[in-house]
């Protein structure tokens, strides 16, 4: 059983479709990049998937032991949280949240995990700082360490490099390729065809038109080569 | 000096102005973080012209307790207020400036037709800028204020944690299974109740200040969630205390006075933001 079946999904805002028949599937271990233009719908995807947001048709099932409440994600940055008065131990531990349920207070294992996923990020010598003050970089972790807190299994990105500079969106890339490597199936929403292609094990290609398949077969497919080629023409 | 502090102190009204004065102060700080970082400053401002409407409803319809009617009106319009915010942020900022002229005009109006005393204008004053209401508290109201302040107290921190996580980031919150449009809407509740309390401190026209200025002068500061709601809830309560002794002493309107403290201390903590981060 995959831990998440998308299956003939349409996607819009007031009743207005921008997607429709979506169909894919991601089981435990895999890398899905989701890539499209501007306004194609990838962050209505995102946040559909999450349950933020009602499908206009189709279903999502989740399975394989996931719960709803067990996916981690990593939104984009807000204007609110660009100059938040928040440690980072404080913004990491709010990842736990979920588990705590109508308790009032953290636990010490939360407490502790907090702690670990601080460490699996790099950032616990940054655990009293402010998290106005942090780079770009640095801020991005803190808000992946806390998606860590949420999940064991699946992390959704939206965009997670934007903003970046070329070094730090590197060091990102392979942070997240080594957590796929531990096991966390990663769902990506990305502007980057070259990097989705370099790491994804599937790409789901939504726009004009829609491709769902492994990365080998992507770059085989019409669409696949039409943007490859257009990237390569644009970065030339 | 303190001769005349003491003397005054033995009055009953001064000292439930002082127990009540404190509570509202330390109420209102509270959340006042989280408004100002929700970006919900305005809504303060708002729900405070409503809260005039009403009682002047009540006024009119001579309720024997007005709080009995101010409260449920507030409440009912901080759950609008918020609904329409979250569905397009310009549309709730027209909505609240709306509904806060709106109620403010009506009350008026409704004052002016159906006068109670024949000293409108003082009436209206009074409900606006909460000249002497502080110390013409009765007894029950100072219950009912202490109640309500203690309840306020008691699930902010009970929720302290889910409070963050919502005003942090409310997708993220929602998305792991918190449900942020509950807590929103506590939040709303909770707000509303605090400004009802806070028309008897400052009047209906000064609350925002009480709610932001404590939180802004914190956030200059502090850089962790938690110190930042302990100070603005310390500074509140002393410049709270400080602005009605000296509202006594010098015979100055409480509520002018309280804001104007509130006013002098965010100055300060603005200029000592500015040398600790030269210090940096």
């Amino acid at each position: 059983m995959a831990l998440l079946t998308v299956q003939d999904l349409s996607l819009g805002y007031d009743g207005h479709t921008i997607v429709e028949g979506l169909n894919f599937t991601v089981n435990a271990g895999d890398y899905l990049c989701i890539i499209g233009e501007n306004g194609s719908g990838k962050t209505t995807l995102m946040k559909t998937l999450l349950g933020l947001k009602e499908a206009i048709k189709g279903q999502i099932e989740i399975g394989d032991g996931l719960k709803r409440n067990e996916i981690g994600y990593l939104p984009q940055q807000t204007i609110v949280q660009k100059d938040f008065p928040a440690s980072v131990r404080e913004i990491v531990l709010s990842g736990c949240q979920s588990r705590c349920g109508l308790r009032p207070f953290y636990s010490k294992e939360e407490k502790k995990l907090a702690e670990d996923n601080m460490k699996r990020m790099g950032i616990e010598a940054l655990a009293k700082r402010c998290y106005r003050d942090l780079s770009g970089g640095q801020q991005q972790r803190v808000l992946l360490a806390r998606a860590l807190c949420a999940t064991r299994k699946i992390l959704l990105l939206d965009e997670p490099v934007s903003g970046l500079d070329p070094k730090v969106t590197a060091e990102m890339y392979s942070l997240i390729a080594n957590l796929n490597k531990e096991g966390i199936a990663i769902i990506m929403i990305s502007h980057d065809i070259a990097a989705a292609v370099r790491y994804a094990s599937h790409i789901l290609h939504i726009g004009t038109s829609v491709f769902y398949g492994t990365r080998d077969a992507y770059l085989e497919s019409e669409v696949g080569m039409f943007f490859m080629k257009q990237q390569e023409g644009g970065e030339a | 000096m303190f001769d005349k502090l003491a003397l005054y102190l033995q009055y009953p009204f001064v000292r439930y102005a002082l127990i009540v004065g404190v509570l509202i102060a330390l109420c209102s700080s509270l959340l006042g973080v989280t408004l100002v970082l929700k970006r919900f400053s305005f809504i303060g401002d708002g729900l405070s012209h409503v809260a005039f409407g009403a009682m002047a409803i009540a006024a009119v319809l001579k309720v024997t307790n007005d709080m009995f009617l101010i409260l449920p009106i507030t409440i009912i319009s901080a759950v609008l207020l918020l609904r329409t915010g979250q569905n397009a942020k310009i549309k709730g900022d027209a909505a609240i400036a709306m509904i806060s002229v709106g109620a403010l005009a009506f009350g008026y109006l409704i004052m002016n037709l159906f006068p109670i005393s024949s000293n409108v204008s003082g009436d209206v004053c009074t409900t606006l800028f909460g000249s002497t209401s502080i110390l013409t508290l009765s007894k029950n109201e100072v219950w009912l204020c202490v109640v309500l302040s203690v309840l306020v107290v008691i699930i902010f921190i009970l929720f302290y944690n889910k409070i963050f996580a919502v005003t942090f980031d409310e997708d993220f919150a929602q998305a792991t299974g918190t449900k942020a449009n509950a807590y929103n809407l506590m939040i709303a509740v909770i707000i509303a109740v605090i400004i009802v309390l806070a028309m008897n401190l400052v009047g209906s026209l000064l609350i925002s200040a009480l709610v932001i200025f404590p939180a802004l002068s914190a956030m200059r500061l502090f850089n962790s969630f938690k110190s930042v709601t302990i100070c603005s809830a310390v500074l509140s309560v002393i410049c709270a205390l400080s602005g009605i002794l000296i509202s006594i002493l010098a015979g100055t309107p409480v509520g002018s006075t309280i804001v104007a403290v509130d006013v002098v201390a965010f100055g300060l903590c603005y200029a000592a933001g500015i040398i600790k981060g030269r210090k940096k």
